[in-house]
């Protein structure tokens, strides 16, 4: 059994276990006619069997581009991986031929898209689609897939599943799509799950059915949650651990109570601090002020440092490392001790 | 500035039904999707109205009622004491002019080969009497000014422009006519979330110095809360509650307010496994066959034999605000916990 309480430094290897998912010092970098994007640089984390990881960032941020990478289906080029590893128990994926890749790919580690109305096939029925996952990789026959697609559908409960899985995707609302997608990526019972921001397409009543959903799944069978996602809604309610992403970087991880008691990093507090709160109506939020920077032309030092309250000389000119904060709590910014503390500003 | 008692829009049983019809040559019509079913209320000048629900409740076609985009099926729309689906001609031009409207995705509704000073400039266009074609420059100028962007950016193209900029020069655009009422149709949605809260501080900054009156729709009930004076929530095309923003959010009376507000991810770990939450079954039913009687009764718990048999009007229920339920009761879940 793995022990949940590894921590997501890289370092973790010399505690002796090897987490189910790492993802270390990774990099990506798309080669565009304006020059080279680096949309990651740097990022490390890990998952656990049974352990929700929630990805925290804005777009642009990398987070999409980290799962797409440890899923195998960046385009390269335009993309590539000039440096990091991805170990899947162990194994770095990256260095694996394309035919055990995609051993691994859907029934190991599967993923959920945004949009299931542009993720599934429009011409052929959602019954089709949920059995290919076992046609193709398990051998089975139509009948037989079908008949697994429908046990599926029950699973993830969409009602009267029998009759409707022969229905074609625009014949169901945005949440039983999202269902439906669900029930593919769980087909082959996978290890891993990482779900791309799962529910921002659907209404909050919609969006807590399908979290409960995922959150039952999970402790059924004891998946390893990636959840990507902008909501510091979501993330509160379902993650264990949480890393921020800024600029293809991770500024901050931490078990999901720390970092919202007291964040660690000015951007993670900037975010938690321009929720409006009950008590400030009327009042102006506090916002954080400029804008996400371009990937193209990221800022010198610290990526976050044009638009940081605290900005200091060193902040310019040195790239702030993931300092150690505890055993399970990273930051990368030079003075985490003074935001923790809350002394500078 | 607080709102004044001063009621400058007036709306009255409005009713948007949308044909269905069958047949290529002899078409028939098999029934109406019910958009709008019968809205009622005020807004007064300076005050803003939030309107939550789920897609498909009728937000979008009610604030489309209210631009005079679509002529309502019957109910009257009333600015300042005049009903805008009996005006005609240049009388609905001005009335037009004082209502506005700003989009909920700053990437689509910006003309790409417009230069921003066009696409703010372009009512002036349409109302000339505002601004006299001389002076229009100076006039879109200072309204960039006005939302916090560089005047000089005038003659730069929507691409140029980040997110949160875009959605500026669509506020800008929708400030020109010095509107009374402005309808923000999911303002901050498409934006990320450092900057959402840039954009309602300039929405409350401008509302304060031109006294505007917002309709405030969105899906984010914390940013509702944040923005409204009064919460108004919708369900199949009716308002099922509405109230003062701290009686809807603190004594919820209708079970999808109940629902709704429970549904919302709080941005706090603490204590979220004794957190009570009530979690609905199934989708809202098609607005094209509703239910009988009250039409959250599919997917309510409290639900009886009554609700289908007799609608429950919008009045004055349990927590002193209007409710359409009929065992409406005070119920504060957002600081509710279950007894585990």
């Amino acid at each position: 059994m793995n022990n949940p309480s590894v921590d997501t430094h890289p370092l973790s290897d010399e505690v002796g276990q090897e987490p189910l998912l790492a993802v270390d010092n990774l990099h990506v970098e798309f080669v565009t006619r304006q020059g080279l994007v680096k949309a990651v640089n740097g990022v490390s984390y890990t998952v656990n069997a049974g352990e929700s990881l929630a990805v925290l960032g804005e777009s642009g941020s990398g987070k999409s581009v980290t799962a797409q990478a440890i899923m195998g289906i960046l385009d390269m080029p335009p993309a590539r991986i000039p440096k990091g590893e991805i170990r899947f128990r162990g194994t770095d994926m990256l260095k694996l031929s394309d035919q055990a890749r995609s051993q691994i790919r859907g029934q190991r580690i599967a993923m959920i898209f945004q949009d299931a109305l542009s993720a599934l096939n429009p011409v052929f029925t959602v019954g089709w689609q949920i059995s290919e996952m076992f046609r193709v990789h398990r051998g089975m026959s139509k009948r037989d897939g079908m008949k697994k697609a429908v046990e599926l559908m029950d699973r993830v409960r969409i009602p009267a599943a029998r009759q409707r899985v022969n229905d074609y995707p625009h014949q169901f609302s945005g949440g039983m799509r999202q269902r439906i997608m669900i029930a593919m990526s769980i087909a082959l019972d996978p290890e891993v799950l990482i779900a791309d921001e799962p529910t921002t397409a659907l209404d909050v009543t919609v969006q807590a059915q399908i979290m409960e959903l995922l959150a039952e799944l999970q402790r059924e069978s004891n998946m390893g949650l990636i959840l990507i996602t902008h909501d510091l809604g979501v993330v509160a309610d379902v993650a264990d651990k949480i890393a921020v992403m800024y600029g293809g970087r991770i500024v901050e991880n931490a078990p999901v109570h720390d970092l919202y008691k007291n964040p660690g990093h000015p951007y993670s507090k900037g975010l938690l601090d321009s929720i409006p709160r009950v008590d400030q109506k009327g009042q102006e939020l506090y916002a954080i002020k400029g804008l996400p920077p371009n990937l193209l032309d990221m800022p010198s030092g610290c990526a976050f440092h044009p638009r940081c309250p605290y900005g200091r000389p060193n902040c310019v000119t040195d790239v702030p490392p993931l300092y150690e904060i505890s055993g399970t709590r990273g930051s990368a910014c030079h003075y985490y001790r003074e935001v923790l503390d809350g002394t500078i500003g | 500035m607080a709102p004044s008692a001063e009621r400058i829009l007036e709306v009255r049983d409005l009713v948007k039904h949308f044909p269905l019809s069958q047949g290529i040559i002899l078409k028939r019509q098999i029934g109406a999707i019910k958009a709008v079913d019968g809205v009622s209320f005020d807004l007064h000048r300076g005050e803003t109205l939030g309107v939550v629900g789920e897609s498909g409740c009728g937000k979008s076609t009610l604030a489309k009622l209210l631009m005079a985009l679509e002529r309502p099926t019957s109910g009257e729309v009333k600015i300042n004491g005049v009903d805008m689906a009996k005006a005609h001609g240049g009388e609905l031009k001005r009335m037009r002019r004082n209502i506005q409207m700003v989009m909920q995705d700053p990437y689509t509704s910006l003309n790409p080969r417009m230069t921003v000073g066009d696409i703010v400039g372009e009512p002036f266009e349409i109302h000339s009497d505002v601004a006299p074609k001389g002076d229009r420059r100076r006039k879109v100028q200072e309204l960039l000014e006005v939302v916090g962007l560089n005047p000089e950016h005038i003659n730069r193209y929507p691409h140029q422009f980040s997110g949160g900029q875009r959605q500026r020069i669509g506020i800008a655009r929708g400030l020109a006519l010095q509107p009374e009422v402005i309808i923000c149709d999911e303002p901050v949605s498409a934006l990320d979330v450092s900057i959402q809260a840039q954009v309602m501080n300039l929405l409350e900054r401008l509302q304060n110095e031109f006294n505007l009156a917002y309709i405030f729709i969105a899906h984010d009930l914390s940013v509702v809360r944040h923005i409204s004076d009064r919460v108004a929530v919708m369900y199949l095309g009716k308002i099922v509650e509405l109230g003062k923003d701290v009686a809807i959010y603190e004594q919820p009376a209708h079970p999808y307010t109940q629902a709704l507000l429970s549904a919302v991810p709080v941005p706090d770990p603490e204590g979220r496994e004794q957190r009570e939450r009530i979690i609905l079954q199934g989708d809202p039913p098609s607005p094209a066959d509703p239910p009988s009687g009250c039409r959250f009764r599919t997917r309510c718990w409290k639900a009886q034999d009554i609700c289908a048999q007799q609608e429950p009007p919008l009045e004055i229920r349990a927590g002193g605000h209007l409710s359409a339920c009929h065992f409406a009761e005070e119920h504060d879940v957002i600081h509710a916990v279950t007894e585990a």
